[in-house]
């Protein structure tokens, strides 16, 4: 059998089970909504404003931005690394030179200081 | 007839995996009491309390589960409504579905058939597993923001951005496993480990790929977001970071997220680095102990003896989870990223080159 169609069935099977977690507390718990338990919960005190619009450090954005350079590198690895024995010396040097731009680029980002946390 | 295996396996990963992660709830409770001097759950009993002692197993197994699915499931009207209902089944279900590409035996010869006991025989069971677990950032970030409230949002962006960070390690740590067997089908690689190094060693990966394992490990703990690396939900800063305004079942399903990952990197681990179903010296026909002497074993009990070898590694590696979790404090937030980034990173990166130079002066040097 298709091992693609096999994953098709665990996918609907998970999905099935995941979504019935889901709405379980919805079916069978009370619903009693009041004005005060609707609320964002603010350490007991009324929340003041709202969060649309607020900022937060850029840090985060750069971390997901080195994320996305330094995934994406890792995930062309994985085809060479099984095809590696068919490559030889050929795919070692082809993967130092890629190796060595991606390790270039983080002497850099460590030196610039974006990997600093403070 | 095809159909019928395919669907018992996905049932039997997923019940695998659901079993799993309702036992480690109670070791949890149990263990971590244990740890810290303390009973632990023994509120609620058989009987009437008239036993002597208390395992706490009606306490984790029926109690609380029925009190969580009996809560009320509360959405804060500022809320984005649909992205705080997706949230928890984001977190969920790719967890699930992990489970179905992990070997948890070799075959199951039935009335003639050999049947592959692995969910989904995926080509790239490897791959596979690693986008899934890179898939439960979006749970953290979708509930942390669909919630509207500060705690949440920062657990949510403290999140993403501490999974996101130990990802790029975790992916290179394996990209040094693939190189070592030069495959990425899991089946493939949890049978090589059957051969013996030396004549008497197991050819588990730990012994080829030690670095890797370590910084596997590390890197796994970081992904299911737990102490020492529970910076998203630190409840002494954020409440309970993103799972702040959930309550009932969705609540439950944001734990039971960390628990699938915790059973995710040990049955990773198991299967990658200490030979998954593989017992030393079994083979499919009996034990051949080094030294030529053996004997046989039927086929179904070597099968018996292969899922239970699979799972005793299972609880291991939670269990060292576990006693990491209550043995460490928390990271602080620079510590983390430094050593994620500075640490974890160019190590991984150094073992990719250091294995690529070795698979090639040690098998290659025909080609």
């Amino acid at each position: 059998m298709n091992p693609y169609a096999a994953l098709l069935i665990s996918v609907a099977l998970c999905g099935v089970v995941a979504t019935l977690m889901l709405v379980m507390s919805w079916l069978l718990g009370p619903k009693r909504p009041t004005e005060v338990k609707l609320q964002i919960f603010e350490t007991g005190n009324p929340p003041i404003g709202s969060l649309r619009g607020h900022r937060f450090p850029v840090k985060f954005y750069l971390v997901a931005i080195l994320f996305v350079v330094f995934d994406i590198e890792v995930v062309f690895m994985y085809p060479w690394a099984v095809a590696y024995r068919g490559l030889g010396w050929f795919g070692l040097a082809e993967m130092a030179v890629f190796v060595g731009i991606l390790a270039v680029g983080l002497a850099y980002v460590w030196r610039v200081g974006a990997l600093d946390w403070d | 007839m095809d159909v019928i295996i395919v669907v018992a396996k996905a049932l039997v990963a997923l019940v695998i995996c659901l079993q799993v992660t309702v036992l480690l709830l109670w070791v949890e409770r149990k263990g971590s009491a244990l740890i810290q001097d303390r009973v632990g759950a023994n509120r609620a009993n058989l009987f009437g309390g008239l036993l002597p002692f208390n395992l706490g197993i009606v306490n984790t197994f029926i109690a609380d589960p029925v009190k969580l699915f009996h809560k009320e499931d509360i959405v804060p009207a500022e809320a984005d409504q649909f992205l705080h209902w997706l949230a928890p089944w984001l977190a969920v279900f790719p967890l699930f579905l992990t489970f179905a590409v992990i070997p948890f035996g070799d075959v199951l010869v039935l009335g003639g058939r050999e049947i592959n006991l692995q969910a989904v025989e995926l080509g790239g069971g490897l791959l596979f597993v690693l986008a899934m677990v890179s898939l439960g950032v979006y749970g953290v970030i979708v509930g942390g923001w669909a919630s509207n409230s500060r705690y949440a949002l920062l657990g949510g962006v403290r999140g993403s951005a501490q999974m996101v960070s130990y990802e790029v390690g975790m992916g290179l740590a394996l990209v040094s496993v693939a190189l070592t067997y030069g495959t990425l089908d899991l089946q493939t690689i949890n049978r090589e480990q059957g051969a013996l190094m030396w004549g008497f060693l197991p050819a588990w990966g730990v012994f080829y790929q030690p670095i890797a394992f370590v910084l596997f490990f590390i890197a796994g703990m970081a992904e299911s977001k737990r102490a020492p690396f529970d910076l998203p939900e630190a409840e002494s800063e954020l409440v309970a970071g993103f799972q702040t305004e959930y309550s009932g079942s969705k609540m439950s399903m944001f734990m039971m997220a960390d628990f699938i990952e915790v059973a995710i990197v040990a049955a990773l681990v198991t299967t990658l680095f200490f030979g998954g179903w593989q017992i030393p010296y079994l083979q499919r026909d009996g034990f051949h102990f080094p030294g030529g002497f053996g004997f046989a074993v039927p086929s179904l009990a070597v099968t018996v003896l292969q899922i239970v070898s699979f799972l005793v590694k299972l609880f291991v590696f939670c269990w060292f989870q576990i006693l990491i979790r209550w043995s460490l404090p928390r990271l602080r937030y620079d510590q983390l990223m430094s050593l994620g980034w500075k640490r974890l990173l160019p190590v991984a990166l150094a073992n990719v080159v250091v294995t690529a130079v070795l698979v090639l002066a040690l098998e290659g040097w025909t080609t």
